[in-house]
């Protein structure tokens, strides 16, 4: 643990005291977060919190990323000098803040709610909203105005089975000049919840944060407490833990990748991909009993071991569902219609995608290549190899390009993994006590990028704030961004090209 | 190689992949948790000590029963009672009729004779869905859209989810109900045309699943409409759903 001055290190999923982090003055805790991300680093988590369960008096925190982790924090100014007038990384972050706890961002170019509910302290709305009528509430949409530009509207419920959003486009003609994203349909009161509930319920909501990432949420849980519990996990456990993940992955790229050949209206590889994504949640179905994983990671270990039948098992279909993979990616990525609606749409550029820190896949094709498992390696992932990415353009190619490659590199993580002998011991749930006075951030890559989850309890040990961050919360951005001079027939291509979590982002 | 002849060799590879659920039953693998099948001559103690650690509040120790409308079949009760209190089967079907009948111990009414006739009568031919998702974590939805893939092929049993309201017979709702969708799921079902159906499926729609308790959602769907047809999970599996369907419409 290194302790600067202004910023404390600390390392994934490392318990440290409260009182180890520095309290700077807001002067102060402005200045050094705009310094550092000035210089490129990006934010993690910036959050605001209540000092103790009983007190008025409000705090904010923030964990930042270079190729190390740090935290910082100061006293909340009910209102204060934006940092987004600065630089864009904190956006989302400060609408957020002023959503949940009431308070200003003096100057944010876009102040607008976040998820379309009351802050928690009582104080005004800082948006003046009324929260008896529906979302969105007061709040008028960013409009373009002049001759031949017209407005679509679209959301909350579309037109599949899929969740609930609103995207407002400002179009000229068929070009898109501006897509606005209002969320906050999702929104259940998540972290909310985290804080009030028994610690039994912690697991199940975990891994409900965003059911396609049950193993990324939940391992971002579970390495938290036992972060604070002090549990130990076994290495055979961290192996299942990892495959689990990587399994998560690979089932979630392929399914995508089907989808976008529908989207361009060349229907059997999603036809075959479907059917092979099912297959690959039957294998989490194996390890764990769930096609999503659920129930399967708990602070302390693995529910279920993997025995030599699962291992076999697994091994198998891995072995038979690989070169079909391959030879179905190979049938999309060649033919000339795909690539031709593929190459060149939705382009994010590399200084965008810094600018609002996009992570994950999305930001791998843009040419950043921070990848959690590399940077910050929980469970396996220090002994495992990493990956790297050919075509880094920001395009939908870029982004399909990527997940094509990832899931050849999971495969072989899932290869190594099962050649490992470690068996999980057997686990037993048992009555946990967390730490007083402490605080942890820990942090994953989850399938779609960087899922992190703080924790901070108080002299009791009682949970006094639980933040989550699911990687869309930085990627939906990248999606208004990409359909900047697309054409709106582009959307569906575009929007699966990222597939973001809806629930992931309204908690 | 053409594109053509690549289509040819894959669909080769792929072959036909089809269940042939109903007619042949699909025996899914032993660590799946289906309905749980329960000892009510268990030890009290071991019922009380499974009830104190279920994070649903699933568990009735006087009656030994488990709320399927609210358990998230996470195990822990058949791991805590080492199995002497809960075993999870392989039985997937699970749909009920009836809220009360989820409070399971023993066994599940016979679905299909529960099932309204009028509704075998009106939709056992062609059923058309709007599926309204609302306020969960996209599971319930997620394993909805594979009953489209090849393996189940929905719209071979004239089953189909479709895009407007207008067009449908009945509504499949998911999630806890967020305040922030009521609106809108009340909206769209008032515009699908009478005589309709309603679906709650999952633990979020019929009893608020994980979110229980919380303030930014409704929690029970049937609070808000009248309900059909039950289909209990966390997620709901395809083959639950898929079951339930077929019970209750064919
Ligand atoms: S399986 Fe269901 S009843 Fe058993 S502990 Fe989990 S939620 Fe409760």
């Amino acid at each position: 643990m290194d302790k600067m001055d202004k910023f404390l290190r600390v390392h994934n999923g490392e318990r440290v005291n409260r009182s180890a982090i520095p309290h700077l003055s807001f002067h102060e805790f402005r200045n050094e977060l705009l310094a550092f991300t000035v210089a490129g680093g990006q934010v993690v988590q910036f959050f605001a919190y209540r000092d103790n369960k009983d007190s008025s008096s409000l705090k904010l925190l923030a964990v930042l990323r270079n190729d190390k982790l740090y935290v910082t924090g100061c006293d909340a100014p009910d209102s204060f000098a934006s940092l987004t007038a600065v630089t864009e990384k904190f956006h989302l972050f400060e609408r957020e803040i002023g959503e949940q706890y009431g308070l200003k961002a003096e100057g944010h170019p876009w102040w607008k709610m976040v998820r379309y509910h009351r802050n928690c302290t009582g104080k005004a709305d800082v948006f003046g909203n009324d929260y008896s009528e529906d979302i969105p509430g007061k709040y008028p949409y960013f409009e373009v105005e002049g001759e031949g530009v017209h407005e679509v509207a679209v959301g909350p419920v579309h037109a599949g089975i899929i969740e609930p959003g609103h995207f407002r486009f400002q179009c000229f003609g068929e070009r898109v000049f501006h897509l606005e994203i209002q969320l906050g349909y999702q929104q259940r009161g998540v972290e909310y919840l985290l804080q009030t509930v028994p610690l039994k319920r912690l697991p199940i909501i975990g891994e409900t944060v965003a059911g396609d990432t049950s193993i990324g949420h939940g391992l971002c849980m579970a390495q938290g407490i036992e972060a604070l519990a002090g549990l130990e996990v076994d290495q055979g456990a961290k192996v299942v833990r990892t495959l689990a993940l990587e399994l998560e992955r690979i089932a979630n790229h392929i399914g995508d990748l089907g989808a976008l050949s529908l989207d361009v209206a060349f229907s059997p590889p999603a036809a075959y991909f479907g059917r092979i994504r099912g297959d690959y949640l039957n294998l989490s179905q194996i390890l764990g009993g769930n096609r999503f994983g659920r129930g399967l990671v708990r602070p302390g270990g693995v529910t279920q071991s993997m025995g030599e039948e699962q291992r076999q098992l697994i091994q198998e279909k891995i072995t038979e569902l690989t070169p079909e993979v391959e030879h179905v990616n190979d049938l999309i990525f060649s033919t000339p219609s795909v690539r031709t609606r593929f190459d060149h749409t939705g382009k994010v550029s590399q200084q965008d995608a810094e600018r609002i820190g996009m992570v994950g896949y999305a930001g791998r094709a843009c040419g950043l290549p921070y990848d959690a498992r590399v940077a910050f390696p929980t469970e396996c992932y220090a002994d495992l190899p990493a990956n790297s990415n050919g075509k880094i353009d920001g395009d939908v190619a870029s982004r399909a390009d990527v997940r094509r490659e990832e899931v050849m590199h999971s495969t072989g993580l899932i290869n190594t993994l099962l050649a490992r002998s470690e068996e999980a011991r057997t686990y037993t749930p048992q009555d946990i006590r967390l730490a007083p006075d402490s605080f942890v951030v820990t942090v994953n890559e989850a399938w779609r990028g960087e899922a992190s989850h703080c924790i901070l309890t108080d002299e009791q040990g009682n949970i006094l704030r639980y933040k989550i961050k699911d990687p869309s919360f930085h990627n939906w951005t990248g999606l208004a961004l990409a359909l900047r001079e697309q054409g709106i027939s582009d959307f569906p291509l575009c929007n699966k090209s990222f597939n973001l979590s809806y629930c992931g982002f309204d908690l | 190689m053409l594109t053509i002849l690549k289509v040819i060799k894959n669909r080769f590879e792929q072959g036909h992949r089809t269940s042939k659920y109903p007619e042949e039953n699909i025996n899914l693998y032993k660590r799946f948790r289906g309905l749980p099948i329960v000892n009510t001559n268990c030890d009290p103690a071991v019922v009380q000590q499974c009830a104190a650690a279920c994070p649903q509040e699933a568990i009735d120790t006087d009656s030994c029963q488990i709320d399927l409308g609210k358990c998230v079949f996470c195990g822990l009760c058949e791991s805590l009672s080492k199995g002497k209190y809960v075993r999870f089967s392989q039985n997937f079907e699970m749909g009920t009729a009836a809220r009360n009948d989820l409070l399971f111990a023993v066994s599940l009414p016979n679905l299909a004779n529960h099932s309204k006739k009028h509704f075998k009568k009106l939709f056992g031919r062609s059923l058309q869905l709007r599926q309204i998702s609302a306020g969960g974590c996209n599971a319930c939805e997620a394993d909805t859209n594979v009953l489209n893939t090849p393996f189940f092929d929905l719209s071979r049993f004239g089953i189909q989810f479709v895009a407007s309201p207008r067009h449908a017979d009945g509504i499949h709702v998911t999630g806890p109900i967020s305040k922030n969708m009521q609106q809108a799921l009340l909206t769209t079902w008032e515009a699908v045309p009478d005589p309709k159906v309603v679906i709650a499926s999952g633990a979020c729609a019929i009893s608020g699943g994980p979110f229980y308790g919380s303030e930014d959602i409704v929690g029970d769907l049937n609070s808000l409409i009248p309900v059909d047809l039950y289909i209990p999970g966390c997620p709901p599996h395809p083959l639950t759903t898929l079951h339930a369907l077929l019970q209750f419409f064919k």
